[in-house]
């Protein structure tokens, strides 16, 4: 299971793990929209704690679910970003687009 | 350029093959004797050739691709990804940020993360023919006896 949700007070919080690569991403972002359309959360934090490697694929996901947010008219942020994922979303500006912290 | 060592690996275009190619990388970069962020910044970039290979050069069906890893003089690292699929009609275009032909899977930035993360990239395609993509990354050299 490469993401665990957790309820928060007014939102929800998404731990994703492993390797967001295209061949990862595609379970990924069903289990994401899933659990949004579920919960229809205002507020959604992603953290990127367990992400072992992210690659392009890893930010088609992250804007894809700032879409599916943004629809909802609720707030996306993502937290606890490794190294290595850092250096890709930094490459692809992500940050003008998406609250990285 | 002669190489001090070279593989070459093929595999077929199925997506379980993006970690293999970027395990396969990372092993022969050891030798090198690279940082942590070096070899993120490798895997990074044969992930992007890779899954290109995957995803564009071969839509519909299962092909070849070949991964060319060679040590050249000066602690240089060469990657060089190649398949015999669709090609690129206008390498320039493809190599801009934010182009695309793919669908909402894709970002359009795999291109321009290589070129950030190698030191070089060289695009050589064909229409039918497939696409060549070759990067090189000097790897800093440590002194000796440091930890
Ligand atoms: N090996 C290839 N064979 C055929 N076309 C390719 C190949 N590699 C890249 N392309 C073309 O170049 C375009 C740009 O590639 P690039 O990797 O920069 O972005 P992308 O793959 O579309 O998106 P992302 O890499 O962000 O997921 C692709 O959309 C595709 O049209
Ligand atoms: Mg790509």
């Amino acid at each position: 299971m490469p993401i665990t949700v957790n309820r928060q007070p007014g939102g929800l919080a998404i731990v994703l793990s492993g390797e967001i690569d295209h061949h990862g991403a595609r379970v990924m972002m069903q289990q994401l929209e899933d659990a949004i359309a579920r919960d229809l959360p205002m507020h959604l934090t992603l953290d990127l704690s367990g992400v072992t490697f992210m690659d392009s694929s890893g930010i088609a996901v992250l804007l894809r679910t700032l879409r599916q947010m943004n629809q909802l008219g609720g707030t996306l942020r993502v937290t606890a970003i490794p190294a290595q994922a850092r250096r890709v979303l930094d490459a692809a500006g992500v940050g003008r687009l998406i609250t990285l912290e | 350029m002669k190489a001090i060592d070279q593989t070459t690996i093929v595999f077929t275009s199925r997506s379980a093959n993006e970690g293999f190619a970027r395990a396969c990388t990372a092993c022969f970069a050891a030798q090198l004797d690279p940082t942590l962020d070096e070899v993120a910044d490798i895997k990074t970039a044969v992930s992007e050739a890779v899954t290109n290979a995957i995803v564009h050069a071969y839509p519909d069906r299962i092909g070849r691709i070949t991964l060319r890893l060679r040590l050249l003089a000066g602690n240089l690292l060469e990657v060089q990804v190649k398949d015999s699929g669709v090609g690129i009609p206008d390498v320039e275009q493809a190599r801009t940020a934010l182009f695309t032909t793919g669908n909402e899977e894709r970002s359009g930035m795999g291109f321009s993360i290589m070129e950030s993360f190698m030191d070089s990239l060289k695009v050589r395609s064909a229409v039918g023919r497939g696409t060549t993509v070759t990067m090189r990354k000097r790897i800093s050299k440590r002194r000796e006896g440091t930890p």
